[in-house]
């Protein structure tokens, strides 16, 4: 299971990469892996101000719709206008080209409050 | 029986008729329908001769799976015998008009009323109405009762969140949403059930109901309903009991005397009329006399020896459905209500929580994992063995001539394969079924590749769901 050091994770499994204020938010290789092949994502609408903890997208894929969460409160700054027509980015490339939306943080430092790789990968353990 | 299946129009040749209807006539068609709904041209209509359309349908049907041709533990979906009596007491009633003048159809009338009473006294509810089409639109004529009740106190603003467990069935959330609601999720706990101090938590001003269903989705009796109903009755919130799942209790215990307020019941699974293939279905609905007066119109009542359409319910929601409902599918469940009777009911739910026990016994010897294993209602979950998929076993079914049971639902159980095999089974089949699926397990774990490659035998193989997903066609269109 692929679990890049270079951001952080929620226990319902979506990644978080922070530049400067700017969060990049998609779903883990162990969540889109249990989805299975996605058919459409539902974004949030640029501007909307969410809670850490909001479902603010849905994913559907062939077995299930299943929500996601905000890891950190923030404005919706942009979201991923190419999963309209490539929904499979999110399981082809769900670390790159399958993000999800970005989030302009009300706080940045909440993000060292999130989980690391390892914390994350225990958490899929136990999962499994 | 292999491969493409061309519609009626890709079999149509220009000219070819079966039987002519008479012409007729020196008629004015326009004068006399209206010039507005004449056609200027022709309907593009199928041309073809009776023996390719007796050929076509008889064909057609022979690729079906369904009840009538073998086993169908769908979960939730109680996929159980629909008596050819039923069918054979609905076709007395084919050439009804719903805008006869009620004298005329004063049996028609007597069925709907009486099965309104039956259903009160199945579910404990004070009131029903035989309006809604189908369980979904039940949900929502039943979340439409609890705002318009909640309107009526005055608090329609303040309450407008719906509580729904982590393993509802899907339509719970849509309907509770399509009656505006916005919808808060309830986890469940280790044991499968509503976690109640989740839900004492949940619970507030701004709560309008709770939907559930009990047994729930994973066949389990929600043992402690009692206080899950009363602490949400202390703080004002309504109980909507999703009736899915009836067919487990009926007879055994009543929602309406748990303490649930509203109730959908769908005919075409406990009552045992024909479901699957787009229906129709039926989803009455009952509630509890403060939520009566909010019911559709019309009803049906009673006066002496007469039974007449009852218009007069001043804060009805108004109407959910044309006419009167799906009549023809509540002749065939008043027929089988009648032909089982109060003790042939009860004993339905009997053996159809007899059979999911003993499914559940053998397939868990078969090395299935039966995640919450503990007695359950009239269906229960089962995971596949270590390594193989729900999907694959389901394909794998397929060539065995099985309808596959539920898979993925319920959510809170990853692999979920969802199996009800409803009491209208005989212990023969059951175990035949157990015998296929100890031998899918087998070869499928020996030969990973025979069994991600099932079904072999079906007129098409594995489909593109993700295609059937993004880019679904729903109707055949003719070439431009």
């Amino acid at each position: 299971m692929n679990i890049p050091e270079d951001r952080r994770y929620s226990k319902t499994h979506e990644w978080v990469k922070l530049e400067g204020d700017v969060a990049t938010v998609g779903i883990s290789d162990f969540a889109q892996e249990s989805l299975g092949d996605v058919v459409y994502v539902e974004l949030p609408e640029s501007g909307r101000q969410v809670a850490a903890g909001e479902a603010v997208a849905v994913i559907e894929s062939v077995k299930t719709a299943s929500d996601v969460y905000a890891p950190l409160a923030g404005e919706v700054v942009e979201v991923n206008e190419s999963l309209a027509d490539e929904p499979e980015l999110v399981n082809g490339d769900p670390y790159g080209g399958g993000w999800l939306f970005r989030l302009r943080v009300s706080r940045p430092a909440e993000f060292e409050s999130l989980l690391d790789a390892s914390a994350y990968a225990k958490v899929i353990e136990e999962e499994e | 029986m292999k491969g493409d299946f061309p519609t009626l129009f890709e079999r149509s040749r220009s000219g070819r008729r079966g039987t002519r209807p008479p012409s007729v006539g020196d008629v004015d068609l326009a004068a006399m329908l209206g010039a507005d709904n004449m056609r200027s041209e022709p309907a593009r209509l199928p041309e073809l001769d009776e023996l390719s359309v007796v050929r076509h349908y008889t064909n057609l049907s022979r690729r079906q799976v369904g009840v009538d041709t073998s086993f169908y533990p769908l979960g939730s979906c109680t996929m159980k015998y629909n008596p050819r009596a039923s069918e054979a007491a609905a076709a007395l009633f084919t050439e009804l008009h719903p805008y006869q003048d009620p004298e005329s159809v004063q049996g028609a009338l007597q069925i709907i009323y009486e099965l309104q009473e039956y259903l009160a006294e199945i579910t404990g509810m004070d009131a029903v109405t035989l309006q809604p089409a189908a369980g979904a639109h039940g949900e929502l004529t039943g979340m439409m009762l609890i705002r318009a009740y909640h309107e009526s106190r005055g608090e329609g603003e303040q309450r407008r969140v719906v509580l729904v467990p982590d393993s509802a069935h899907g339509s719970n959330p849509a309907s509770s949403m399509m009656a505006g609601f916005v919808v808060r999720e309830i986890p469940s706990g280790a044991d499968g059930e509503v976690d109640l101090n989740e839900l004492r938590a949940a619970l507030g001003p701004e709560v309008a109901a709770i939907m559930l269903t009990n047994p729930n989705t994973l066949g389990l009796f929600e043992r402690k309903i009692l206080e899950l109903i009363d602490a949400a009755h202390q703080q004002g919130v309504q109980l909507y009991y999703d009736g899915a799942n009836l067919n487990a209790i009926m007879g055994w215990a009543r929602p309406g005397d748990m303490g649930f307020d509203v109730i959908h019941l769908n005919l075409h699974k406990t009552f045992s009329t024909p479901h699957g293939g787009g229906g129709p279905g039926s989803g009455p609905v009952g509630a509890k006399a403060h939520l009566a007066p909010f019911l559709p119109v019309p009803t049906v009542k009673r006066e002496g020896e007469r039974y007449l359409f009852d218009y007069d319910r001043p804060q009805t929601i108004g109407r959910m459905r044309s006419f009167y409902g799906n009549f023809g599918v509540m002749v065939r469940a008043y027929t089988y209500i009648r032909m089982l009777g109060a003790a042939g009911l009860k004993r339905s739910s009997a053996l159809a929580v007899l059979n999911a026990n003993y499914l559940r016994k053998k397939l868990k010897d078969a090395g299935y994992i039966i995640p919450h294993d503990r007695l359950c209602k009239h269906e229960f979950v089962a995971q596949p063995p270590a390594g193989l998929h729900a999907l694959d076993v389901a394909k794998a079914l397929l060539d065995y001539g099985y309808h596959p049971p539920t898979i993925y639902f319920p959510l809170i159980v990853k692999e979920a394969l969802m199996i009800e095999p409803t009491e209208t089974e005989s212990q023969e089949t059951l175990d035949e079924y157990v015998t296929v699926m100890a031998e899918i397990a087998r070869r499928g774990q020996e030969d990973p590749d025979w069994i991600s490659h099932t079904p072999y035998s079906t007129p098409v193989r594995r489909l593109d769901e993700v295609s059937a997903n993004r880019h679904p066609r729903l109707r055949w269109k003719p070439e431009e």
